[in-house]
């Protein structure tokens, strides 16, 4: 349990990689995800990003919140593109014309650039067997350009275009499971994280850059905007998804599932799903499937991490 | 930057709309934006740095004396910071400019 105490944090990094003055929105906890996946990943970095909102907030012509080379891409191919830089600098390297060095190539992108523009090139990029991190910063809908559904938006939350009412209830979808898919190409390292708990994520973030091939990270963030939440409750909001099981915290390395943090008392869905302004209009039934589903899935994953 | 960010036209930009100067954003100021201001109360801080941690907006910097305080040129006033603090030592107060 010590590397979730958060009393450590003077310990952590002091670099910032990811500036203040980006322009993120009040609370925002994908800004707070980027910030700590860069101090763990330290400046020997390389990022290619697909659009989304962490690319709008922090590159603003002529201005950018980055410290490390960074480039913005279209939706599809921030995979396709950091793939290209890894083979260059190998090549590179091989031909003595850049200095033998460990650089961290890393694509990142929101869920909407991972799960549906952009998922054929991350496909390609994971089974290529580039030696490169993709980073999915996963908030649930579009947000950046107005909360509309992507497919990674859970069952029953009314966006801007799955909106609830006489007739809706909301999306009416259930969440794709990306990390699964990206288990599904056998690579060595896929994760889940949460900036609510930031030593378990960076210590992920670390383990991926060492790994030797791809790894994938799936990281929640929460987006007090699009989830209709106080901007100060966003950490709140995160920790309740990992404690009532929504989004588990769990590692798959090298073939092995583990879960990295069992939440104990697992708590109730209705205490994350009821703050929501986005869940406002699902009634007690509603809510208790939910809860019957996300217990399902966490029992699988139980049975997975005890099986090896 | 060597021009103030409202003086740059786009003649001024580099091919392919390329940013040589890294970290610049600190530029423009966030803190305009705030409607709430973090108030520490140092008594009770007991410097863990938490409020450090969590910031979405690196807002905040450890002081000399070890004390973790806001940046008002930067903080946005999320109140992050005053929900996460384990001792409670940061309240919010409605900003006057």
């Amino acid at each position: 349990m010590d590397k979730f105490s958060v009393f450590s944090a003077r310990l952590v990094e002091k670099g910032e990689y990811f500036t203040s003055g980006h322009r993120a929105c009040q609370g925002c906890a994908e800004a707070l995800a980027v910030r700590l996946v860069m101090k763990a990943l330290g400046r020997n970095t390389i990022v290619a990003m697909a659009t989304g909102c962490m690319e709008i907030v922090s590159s603003p012509l002529p201005t950018t919140a980055w410290e490390v080379p960074w480039i913005h891409v279209a939706f599809e191919n921030a995979s396709a593109v950091i793939s290209g830089c890894e083979s260059g600098m190998k090549a590179m390297m091989r031909k003595g014309k850049l200095p033998p060095k460990k650089i961290n190539f890393v694509a990142m992108g929101g869920d909407g650039a991972t799960a549906d523009i952009g998922m054929g090139q991350l496909s390609g990029a994971l089974e290529r067997g580039h030696d490169m991190i993709y980073v999915c910063y996963d908030n649930e809908a579009y947000m950046n350009t107005g909360i509309q559904r992507s497919s990674s938006t859970p069952w029953g939350a009314s966006t801007t275009t799955s909106p609830a009412g006489k007739v809706s209830k909301g999306q009416y979808t259930q969440k794709k499971d990306m990390p699964k898919i990206a288990i599904a190409h056998n690579i060595p390292y896929v994760a889940t994280a949460c900036p609510s708990f930031p030593f378990d994520l960076m210590d992920k973030v670390e383990k991926a850059a060492a790994i030797e091939g791809p790894a994938y990270l799936h990281i929640l963030s929460v987006c007090p905007t699009g989830w209709r939440i106080p901007s100060e409750e966003a950490i709140k909001y995160g920790r309740l998804a990992v404690n009532t099981c929504v989004f588990p915290l769990y590692e798959y390395e090298h073939g092995e599932y583990s879960l990295t943090y069992r939440p104990h008392p697992i708590l109730p869905v209705r205490e994350y799903i009821e703050g929501q302004g986005r869940f406002r209009h699902l009634g007690s039934e509603d809510i208790d499937s939910i809860q019957e589903r996300t217990r399902m899935e966490y029992e699988k994953l139980v049975k997975l991490s005890e099986e090896d | 930057m060597a021009r103030p960010m409202d003086e740059i036209r786009w003649q001024d930009l580099e091919i392919g709309a390329a940013v040589s100067e890294h970290g610049s954003s600190s530029e423009y100021k966030t803190g305009t934006w705030r409607s709430l201001r973090p108030v520490v109360d140092k008594d009770q801080c007991i410097r863990c740095g938490v409020c450090w941690l969590y910031c979405p907006d690196v807002a905040i910097k450890q002081s000399e004396d070890g004390y973790f305080e806001a940046d008002l040129e930067y903080c946005k006033g999320c109140g992050i910071c005053a929900r996460e603090c384990p001792v409670g030592c940061i309240s919010v107060v409605i900003e006057e400019f």
